[in-house]
């Protein structure tokens, strides 16, 4: 039907409408093909990022839950303050984009109507603070704080203004009831970092830029259960940002509330106590070293008995934990971790480690009877022990003459287990042992659970250290190039002690073996671990896994799941034997090296048992230790640079006893007084609306304690006792000073 | 020419009486080109549903009624109808005759753009603001014109036999005629029109016979007058900014690079079938900005898919295909010029329109023939269709 060639109609015109008509067909062709390539073949990513551009989230932070101690006192809980704050979203719906509405509302706060509309501006280059950083979907904070009185207005009158809420918002404080700082063991929260933030991006608790992570302590060991599952609610919004619809609204979880088997006061004594040994030992004249003692640091534990759990756990040098919220300044932080600071940060209760001294001999009793000695064997004590020319001394004790393994622990004999270790070490073959050794006081130190972390419920626990012959092996390897290196034969004590572990420090030499025996030389112990030990040899054999929390209680008080006791093993020891050593220790008690410490004890009542121990540390002055058990709790307290066991923490244990069974100094028990006669079993007791009783708490448990022990009392302190069932409401104004606050509690 | 007479079609067929005569084989029913109609028609309807769910929710645009725009794209359309029913009455022989009236008149329009009665929409100087909601693009007329004024002098002495191809001075007249209105429209500034008008005249000339030199010539000037543009800063900022975000759409999000990606997302989001109509994400939260206009085909890409944006392109390759056939088809050069420019016109727009929501095209302000919203556009596609229908009618059936 083409071509008639009437007119015009020339085969260049034909030949170049056709090409036309290809070129047509052609770009539409291409038109098709980037259709096809958009849609079908990267349709999934652009149908992703077109999600991505239309919905937004609003995140509302969870609640951290509070941590509180046996009685329901919270030990640290929420501050709520009142925030106002105005939904943008909201806001710009209305006519005027909410003018009216901010000009009511400064007028309820008492502010400027031009500061609440700088408050919500969103910052941009052109705009300066004040204006909103954050997200323009988050309601936007106008005030922190609004009195009950303007908050009630705004609610009673939501009609007035729309898009403004006013909600109570938390804030962490620790509120030390009673004076019980307890910081180490609540440890602190600092923010989140990005790392965390990825990290924990496609797990089911996602971070928000505003999170606060615990970061040691009770705070990080129960971090999840805590923290609580923030809500996102995600809106699809147009280009502008209004929301034109909600896609999806995921509640927010509060976290769930934590527990503890800490009694308050029983803290709070245990802390004033450990800081006024701490004190007295500071005006001790320390013989050896020619100067005071230092007393640089000591730490506290007080663990019932029959199940682990920690009834108190204190550290000196102490903190503030207050000093974190809201962000630590620069100056805080040099102060808690500078060099010159002495680690207060430091739960020295788990991860301080020093040689034991004698608290050790229970353990060298039971290695000796696992080794075939009878307990009731006669073994010599005598003033020193000489092996190869070297004299080991009976350092806290006398010569008394042939006496059996308990009055050996009574008197705290160190020369009968220096030859019960000397003849262990020759059974094993000296040294060079040929074949297998038995090596039943090493042995017997790692089934006490020694060298090992005891599991507590808290972060970074230390090991402490069993110098075995394993250990001895790696630690040679690692350190004899600079031994060969440095020793001399004849050079000073370092150098020659550095000469001989060259020669010979990957074996067990007798001397080696001697000293450890009596908790000295290589041997490195934490106070937990001792506790532990003295706490099974208490309840009949059981190691605990020592816990501070006790239960995790939801926001709602509903589900309830309990921390039980659990073991990591028993003592190595028959029941005779424990008995026997349980007999020995009462006897330490009552007449032996801390018997001076317990005049006066009702040890028909409430019996007694104790162990001292004074360990040496090369270059330093003394380590005191003291281990303690009644049928119920175990205490033991260290300090170091303190002098003896007896001496520098005698007295503070026995006070802290008087506190927890209400014995005065002349040893009548006076129930009314007694502040924890027998563990507490129970748990708080959660109201319908999932708060929890908490009973009234007391200024101060530790001088209301001196006060009615004593009797007869200081004037200042008659004051103090005048004051015993004052509620106080102390923990009101916490959070705004909180380290002048800090401090003084620390001196006191 | 009467209403009755109109339909006997310049005396090509017999007389005949009744209905019948209507589908007798020569009658204009049959001559018309029903496919390059209803293509129109659907085009139209689609860009109506497409404006309607573009604009629904825009309060800021529509004075609060959601039909606002839906109602004065079918208005449009239907004066556009009834300006091609016109166009065919009339018959483009007979326009001929008023083309020199015609072409004065546009560019009265588009001189009256320049001056204050002339408004700023979008950066471009281009429009005439009637109030009542009305406003005029005189650009758009001005393609008409140009393709009417050139083929005028182009066919005058080949159709009356005296020639086989436009000579020299012709040409040259043709292109004087059309460079007045496009240093016009370049003037306002409005260079999406001028790069039609430019394809229009390469069109005109290639289908006018004029010698291969003047062709290349016409090329090798556009490359330099584009040079020249560039380099003598005659460009404002933001067509600058344009150009320089299709070459790399990431450079500005926020700014320039806004657009064309913001209309990739919503058509790749699309996939084969689409959200669904008025279910679109990207149009809902009025992400793509003149989604009505420039990129409404934005709207089928998203909610439509792949199947439904398909669809607009094969309707617009139906029109277009159809009126190459017209243009070759013709018995004398007027209305192969007529048809060839209108193809050049239609096909540039539309390449250009889709290429640009598509990232294959730069920004420029150009409308999608028959879809996008817009009144001076859309009378003016409508009386290209009904040139093309003239031309067709007005031939001799073939055997």
């Amino acid at each position: 039907m083409t071509n008639i060639p009437e007119t015009g109609r020339t085969p260049r015109v034909q030949i170049r409408l056709i090409v036309i008509q290809i070129l047509v067909l052609s770009l539409l062709g291409t038109l098709g093909g980037r259709l096809w390539y958009l849609q079908i073949r990267e349709g999934d990513e652009y149908a992703a990022e077109a999600s991505g551009n239309h919905v937004q989230q609003v995140v509302e932070p969870a609640v951290r839950g509070s941590i509180l101690d046996a009685r329901g006192v919270p030990l640290a809980d929420n501050e709520t303050r009142l925030v106002v704050s105005a939904s943008r979203t909201d806001l710009l719906k209305m006519k005027d984009d909410g003018k009216a509405v901010l000009i009511k509302l400064a007028k309820v706060l008492g502010m400027k109507p031009a500061e609440v509309m700088r408050k919500v501006r969103l910052c941009d280059a052109e705009t300066p603070q004040p204006c909103w950083n954050g997200s323009p979907y988050q309601p936007i904070p106008i005030t922190d704080e609004a009195t009950a009185k303007q908050a009630l207005q705004i609610r009673e009158r939501a009609e007035d203004f729309p898009g403004i809420t006013a909600e109570p918002e938390a804030v962490r404080r620790y509120a030390a009831p009673g004076q019980a700082n307890t910081a180490q063991v609540l440890g602190y929260l600092s923010p989140v970092t990005d790392d965390e933030i990825t990290k924990a991006q496609d797990t089911d608790s996602p971070y928000l830029r505003s999170d606060q992570v615990g970061r040691s302590g009770l705070e990080r060991e129960y971090d999840k259960e805590l923290r609580g599952k923030a809500g996102v609610t995600r809106y699809e919004v147009d280009n502008l940002g209004r929301v034109i619809g909600q896609a999806e609204a995921d509640e927010a979880q509060p976290g769930s509330n934590l527990v503890t088997s800490i009694d308050s006061r029983v803290q709070r004594v245990a802390e004033y106590e450990l800081n006024e040994a701490m004190k007295e030992a500071r005006k001790q004249y320390d013989d050896n070293t020619g100067e005071n003692y230092k007393a640089d640091s000591g730490a506290v534990v007080v663990m019932e008995a029959k199940t682990g759990r920690v009834v108190a756990m204190a550290s000196n040098p102490t903190y503030d934990p207050n000093a974190w919220v809201g962000g630590i300044s620069a100056k805080d932080y040099t102060k808690l971790t500078g060099k010159n600071s002495n680690y207060p940060l430091l739960n020295r209760a788990i991860q301080g480690q020093a040689a034991p001294g004698s608290i050790f001999k229970v353990v060298s009793t039971a290695a000796a009877v696992e080794a075939g000695y009878d307990f009731d064997g006669r073994y010599d004590c005598s003033s020193s022990y000489s092996v190869g020319g070297q004299v080991f001394k009976n350092f806290e004790s006398q010569g008394y003459g042939p006496i059996n393994l308990g009055r050996a622990l009574e008197v705290s004999c160190d020369t009968v287990f220096y030859r019960l270790a000397h003849s262990e070490w020759k059974r094993d073959g000296g040294i060079d042992p040929k074949g297998k050794t038995n090596d039943y006081f090493y042995k017997a130190a790692h089934q006490f659970g020694l060298g090992a972390t005891t599991g507590i419920d808290l972060p970074n626990e230390v090991t402490g250290r069993i110098p075995d012959r394993q250990w001895k092996q790696n630690y040679w390897k690692a350190n004899k190039d600079a031994w060969c290196k440095t020793g001399k034969k004849d050079g000073s004590y370092v150098e020659k002690i550095a000469y001989e572990n060259c020669l010979e420090g990957n074996k067990m030499r007798a001397g080696d073996e001697i000293n450890y025996s009596i908790g000295q030389g290589d041997t490195l112990v934490t106070p937990i671990q001792m506790a532990t030990i003295y706490a099974a040899i208490s309840n009949g054999g059981t190691l605990y896994d020592p816990t501070v929390g006790k239960a995790v209680l939801s926001a709602d008080g509903k589900q309830v799941s309990e921390i039980k006791p659990q073991s990591h093993g028993k003592l190595p020891v028959s029941g005779r034997t424990l008995a026997e050593m349980d007999e020995a220790l009462a006897g330490v008690a009552t007449r032996g090296t801390a018997a001076w410490r317990f005049g006066g004890w009702p040890q028909d009542k409430i019996p007694m048992h104790a162990k001292t121990g004074t360990a040496e540390v090369y270059g330093k002055q003394t380590t005191s230790w003291f281990a303690t058990y009644t049928k119920d709790y175990a205490i033991v307290m260290t300090i170091s640079q303190g002098g003896t066991g007896s001496g520098a923490s005698g007295p503070a244990v026995r006070n802290i006893y008087d506190a927890l069974y209400g014995v005065s100094d002349d040893g009548t028990i006076n129930k009314k007084n007694a502040l924890l006669s027998t563990p507490q079993k129970s748990l708080p007791t959660v109201r319908t609306d999932g708060t929890i009783k908490s009973p009234k708490v007391v200024k101060d448990p530790a001088k209301d304690q001196r006060a009615t022990q004593e009797g007869a009392a200081e004037p200042d302190e008659t004051q103090q006792a005048a004051t015993v069932n004052t509620p106080t409401t102390g923990n009101r104004n916490t959070r705004r000073r909180p380290r002048r606050r800090g401090s003084r509690r620390m001196l006191t | 020419m009467t209403g009755a007479n109109s339909f006997q079609v310049s005396g090509y067929g017999p007389a005949r009486a009744g209905w019948t005569r209507l589908l007798a084989r020569d009658s204009l029913a049959r001559r018309l080109d029903w496919p390059i109609l209803f293509s129109a028609l659907a085009l139209s309807m689609i860009g109506s549903i497409l404006v309607f769910s573009a604009t629904r929710n825009r309060t800021e645009i529509n004075q609060g009624d959601q039909y606002y725009f839906l109602i004065r794209h079918l208005m449009n359309t239907g004066i556009g109808f009834c300006l091609m029913i016109g166009v065919v009455w009339l018959g483009h022989r007979n326009l001929r005759t008023a083309v020199p009236l015609l072409y004065g008149a546009s560019v009265f329009l588009i001189l009256m753009v320049l001056t204050p009665l002339g408004s700023t929409v979008n950066g471009a100087h281009s429009w005439i603001v009637l109030g009542g909601g009305f406003s005029l693009q005189p650009s758009e007329f001005v393609k008409i014109t140009i393709i009417l004024g050139m083929a005028m002098l182009l066919a005058a002495r080949v159709d009356a036999g005296d020639k086989p191809y436009p000579d020299h001075r012709t040409v040259l007249q043709a292109l004087g005629l059309a460079a007045v209105p496009m240093l016009i429209v370049l003037l306002m500034p409005d260079l999406g029109s001028v790069m039609v008008m430019v394809i229009i005249v390469l069109g005109v000339l290639l289908a006018s016979g004029a010698t291969n030199r003047w062709v290349f010539g016409l090329l090798g000037a556009g490359t330099a007058g584009a040079i020249a543009v560039w380099q003598l800063h005659i460009l404002d900022e933001y067509q600058i900014a344009r150009f320089a975000a299709f070459a790399n759409p990431s450079l500005d999000p926020a700014g320039v690079g806004y657009n064309t990606n913001q209309a990739r997302i919503a058509i790749g989001s699309g996939g084969l079938t689409g959200s669904g109509l008025f279910h679109g994400s990207q149009t809902t939260g009025q992400f793509v900005p003149e989604q009505q206009t420039d990129f409404v085909f934005t709207v089928a890409g998203e909610e439509l898919g792949f199947v439904g944006a398909g669809l607009i392109i094969v309707l617009l390759g139906v029109v277009l295909w159809r009126a190459c056939r017209i243009a070759r088809d013709s018995t004398e050069l007027y209305g192969t010029i007529v048809a060839a420019g209108i193809v050049a016109w239609l096909a540039f727009q539309t390449f250009e329109n889709i290429g640009m929501t598509l990232g294959i095209m730069p920004v420029t302000g150009l409308p999608l023939p028959f879809v996008s919203y817009g009144g001076s556009s859309m009378f003016s596609v409508w009386v290209a269709v009904g040139l093309l229908q003239s031309i067709r009618v007005q031939r001799p059936m073939s055997a």
